[in-house]
């Protein structure tokens, strides 16, 4: 996880305001609003079809949204063709022109603007190098490597000294090892050249890599929009929670608020969290990443929740294991304490710190009736 | 048998075959390149060699001004058609609009009927519209015959170009018409160089269609050609479609051969490089 | 705020598609001017009553439709089938091979592709009359049989069904290859590995799995070569020689000597419905329009 990028500035560079995309009648981006701000690299983050290709698409200019506003530099732009506005991107298949030299792809958007021959020739070269690719200039694009097509596109969209960067998922095509470095190299030139990088990826990991904010987005719309620690450790809703790294969640209904702690009623039987941000009553999910799993064989107080070990799973230095509680669910638990590992069909009493247990609001009425079933029943 | 010898022996057959059909498409032009050289103004048998019908081709005035008519028809109907073609065929790949699919299917319409319907079809239409008759109908009529294989030829090139590098040329700042031009057309260029090609060498070969739509001043070749067939082909028309033939296959060698030398350097500039960068690599402290 | 950021929407989408009718609009007049309306007008015109002198009154009758099934043309029709379909036969049955061939090559397939267009880069007409010369009684194929003492005295080879069909298949090969190779070109080449791994013989291999995969280039091919075939009326009357009339040539006939032309526009009427109802059907069978233009 990145630490806090102090070049940010307050100042918003783009705005969306309200903006709707339909297709049809099949409604993309949903009433979304948000502030990019200056300097910052953001990340839209989202599983395939969320609107997140489609919400960068409006900013460059491809898409027309359906309504709202798109400002950027506090002028509004859905009204303008893409080549009217000052942003660039870079494409998920590169999009390189293969008719042309690298030299002739980097200097393209300077050509259009009628730049002076030897400025040109300058800057490309600045270009060239700001992306380690010196040398490369008369090369053809089918003579150039996956990595080396993203540097190019990567130069051509910069060498235009845009206002923002759009990057719609330009590592997917890329081995793990060079998506690696590149995420490395993204994120020192954002540094280095002080650009708002706006960029759209499915990957979590790379997302919590790079980003100072993340924009998490499901079904056309914005579910947290927050710094990756924030994201990480308090999800707001159920879907980030689960989305974002691995998650047990809990269905779980306020049953008694102390000073202290709250105690909560599952179905599996009962817990605590923290009381600060619940009240009595509320019928909420309680999630717990693996790793703050907790278990022991005799019961904690505050806790009542009784599994079954169903079995383990190594995968490299981790080890996972899988238990089952009274009313069926499975949970997960990563950080095992060696030493006193249980076997395979031994009762545990499953606990965790009560700050590791967070609570998040159930979306509809529907879950909150299902709930109030189960509980009556 | 062993597999091996099997194998060998079908593939022998199997290009015997190849050499035959050629051998079929092939022999009927070599007799017609033979004959213009043949001593007998009868064009059935053969009397011995000679070069006067080249001499009387070359003195004979008439032949070249169908042979100008001729070739003025083609080259101005496939210009028109690769305009046509290729402009609709990216307008069409990008914008719908109500009819569209009409209009796409009614563009196969000239190669899926007989030319004759069309040539008839075309014939009412200009008579009924009060033009004449002449170069002008004929050319109109020839860019219809050809304009589809323009249109089918750009297409397919269009489907295999990603339309993300359209995107990024707009993204740089370039408007439509300069994207049109920069990015487009040079990546669907070979699309429609085959394409004109396809459809020069059917305007140039009509005769269905120009016949229709002639008058009496404007004569093609292949219409001179069918006048004569009563009485016989005259040696001096041989020659003539023996110097044909000499163009277009000089025309294609030196395309070709234009491709390769191209492909041919630039592998030599790459080497070249590559090698120049070991170089570079090997001299110690230039890291 | 909403409603007028979408009325600047739909003024701003009417602006930017400007450049993009103008683009589609030459094509779209030149469709609508010369392959529509010349078709309806040629329907129109076969519904109207022949007039004195060439002339045509614009009276509606189906006289022209009943003429045709007269024995004198109805023949024709059924002639011209005939013939129709043994060249496309025979160009199917030689052209396949061809294809295959071709493909199989394919470090050289783009040049011998370009090869088989060659007759097509001169005087199409010279080289067919060609034939006239090597088939005659005096010309080629006879002197050579004759010396190999096959045959004792010329067999007739010219100006009958055989030699009109070995015009339209010379005429028609390589259109008849050019669908049928880019089917072999892009069937997956790992399925019939995968057939013969399965313990299946070349000729079950081929009738199972090459057959049915490149169904959709055959069943073009035979549109393309038959098509022509029923129209071109010049290599009937090179090859034929007055003794065969096909329906192009009755065509040919209404709007030269007999100056008839809604009988005319009648017989072209039938033969575009024939045509267009073949090429339902291959379309209801899957097949792409453009395999039609490779």
């Amino acid at each position: 996880m990145s630490d806090v990028n102090e070049k940010v500035s307050d100042e918003v560079i783009v705005s969306l305001l309200n903006v709707e995309k339909w297709y049809g009648s099949n409604n993309v981006v949903k009433n979304m609003s948000m502030k990019i701000k200056r300097g910052e690299f953001l990340t839209l983050l989202g599983p395939s079809g969320c609107g997140k290709t489609t919400t960068l698409r409006m900013i460059s200019g491809f898409e027309e949204p359906s309504a709202g506003v798109i400002k950027i530099e506090n002028e509004s732009v859905e009204m303008k063709e893409p080549y009217q506005r000052d942003v660039n991107t870079v494409f998920q298949s590169y999009a390189l022109f293969p008719n042309m030299t690298v030299f002739d792809n980097i200097a393209y958007g300077l050509k259009v603007k009628k730049v002076p021959k030897d400025e040109i020739k300058t800057r490309v070269e600045e270009m060239l190098e700001l992306v380690q690719l010196k040398g490369f200039e008369k090369r053809r694009i089918d003579q150039m490597s996956g990595g080396q097509k993203q540097r190019v596109a990567i130069a051509r969209a910069l060498i235009n000294a845009p206002k923002v960067l759009l990057l719609d998922e330009p590592l997917g095509a890329l081995d793990l090892k060079l998506r690696k470095q590149m995420q490395l190299e993204l994120k020192r030139l954002q540094k280095k050249l002080n650009i708002t990088f706006v960029y759209v990826t499915h990957d979590q990991e790379e997302a919590l890599t790079m980003s100072d904010r993340i924009a998490v987005m499901n079904g056309g719309i914005i579910e947290q929009l927050d710094s990756p620690k924030n994201i990480y450790e308090h999800p707001k809703t159920k879907f980030v929670a689960t989305f974002i790294g691995e998650s047990n969640i809990f269905e779980a209904a306020v049953n008694e608020v102390k000073e202290d702690c709250a105690v909560v009623g599952m179905e599996c039987g009962r817990g605590s969290i923290l009381p600060d941000d619940v009240s009595l009553g509320d019928n909420i999910y309680v999630s717990v990443r693996p790793e703050d799993m907790r278990f022991d064989t005799e019961s904690v107080e505050g806790f009542n929740i009784k599994a079954v070990v169903k079995e383990f799973i190594y995968i490299g230095n981790i080890t996972k294991m899988v238990a089952t509680l009274s009313n069926g669910d499975e949970i997960k638990f990563t950080r095992l304490h060696t030493g006193k590992l249980p076997q395979v069909g031994d009762v545990i009493n499953v606990y965790w710190s009560l700050k590791d247990g967070i609570p998040i609001p159930t979306e509809t009425a529907a879950e909150l009736q299902a709930l109030k079933n189960v509980k009556i029943g | 048998m062993s597999r091996k010898v099997k194998k060998k022996f079908a593939n022998t057959i199997f290009n015997l075959y190849g050499i035959l059909v050629y051998a079929f498409l092939y022999i009927p032009v070599i007799v017609m390149v033979a004959f213009s050289f043949n001593d007998s103004v009868n064009n059935t048998v053969w009397k011995g060699f000679t070069t006067e019908w080249y001499g009387k081709l070359m003195r004979d005035g008439e032949i070249w001004e169908v042979l100008g008519t001729t070739v003025l028809i083609a080259v101005f109907s496939t210009v028109v058609a690769v305009v046509l073609g290729t402009v609709g065929a990216v307008g069409m790949s990008r914008v719908k609009f109500p009819g569209k699919k009409i209009i796409s299917t009614l563009l196969y319409v000239p190669i899926i009927i007989p030319e004759i319907v069309l040539a008839v079809a075309t014939l009412l239409v200009i008579k009924k519209a009060g033009m004449g008759l002449g170069m002008l109908a004929m050319t109109l009529g020839n860019v219809t015959l050809i304009l589809p294989y323009v249109f089918i030829t750009v297409k397919s090139r269009l489907a295999g170009m990603d339309t993300s590098i359209e995107e990024a040329s707009l993204d740089l700042g370039a408007n439509r018409l300069y994207t049109f031009l920069h990015v487009t057309l040079p990546n669907i260029m070979p699309g429609v160089v085959s394409g004109g090609f396809m459809a020069f060498t059917l305007a140039f070969g009509d005769l269905v269609i120009v016949s229709f739509l002639a008058n009496a001043t404007s004569v093609t070749l292949p219409m001179k050609v069918y006048s004569q067939l009563k009485r016989g082909i005259r040696p001096e028309i041989n020659a003539l479609s023996t110097v044909i033939l000499i163009c277009f296959l000089v025309i294609i060698g030196s395309y070709k051969l234009a491709g390769i030398i191209l492909e041919a350097s630039r592998k030599k500039k790459l080497e070249e490089e590559i090698e120049r960068e070991k170089e570079k690599d090997s001299k110690p402290g230039m890291a | 705020m909403k409603i007028i950021a979408n009325a600047d929407y739909v003024k701003r989408k009417k602006k930017s598609r400007l450049s993009q009718v103008f683009m589609c609009a030459p094509l779209t007049v030149w469709v609508v001017a010369l392959i529509l309306l010349p078709l309806l007008y040629l329907l129109f015109m076969s519904f109207m009553t022949k007039g004195p002198m060439g002339t045509v009154k614009y009276i509606f009758s189906v006289e022209s439709y009943i003429r045709i099934l007269e024995p004198e043309y109805f023949n024709v029709v059924k002639k011209s089938v005939f013939i129709a379909a043994i060249s496309t036969l025979a160009c199917v049955l030689v052209g396949y091979p061809m294809a295959y061939f071709i493909a199989s090559k394919k470090k050289i397939s783009g040049t011998l592709m370009l090869m088989m267009m060659l007759p097509f880069w001169t005087c199409a007409l010279v080289t067919i009359y060609s034939f006239v010369i090597m088939f005659s009684n005096s010309g080629l194929v006879n002197t050579f049989l004759m010396k190999l003492g096959i045959i004792h005295e010329p067999i007739s080879l010219l100006y009958n069904n055989f030699s009109v069909a070995v015009g339209m298949v010379y005429e028609l090969l390589p259109f008849a290859v050019m669908p049928m190779y880019s089917s072999i070109e892009k069937m997956d080449k790992s399925l019939i590995e995968a057939s013969k791994d399965l313990g299946a013989g070349p000729v079950r291999t081929f009738l199972q799995v090459t057959l049915p995969l490149t169904k959709p280039g055959i069943f073009a091919a035979v549109i393309l070569t038959f098509i022509p075939c029923i129209g071109y009326y010049m290599i009937t009357d090179m090859l034929g020689g007055g003794t065969t009339m096909l329906i192009g040539n009755v065509i040919y006939n209404q709007f030269t000597s007999a100056r008839d032309w809604p009988f005319g526009a009648a017989l072209s009427c039938i033969l575009a419905a024939v045509i267009l109802i073949l090429m339902y059907v291959y379309t209801k069978f899957g097949g792409d329009l453009d395999d039609l233009g490779a």
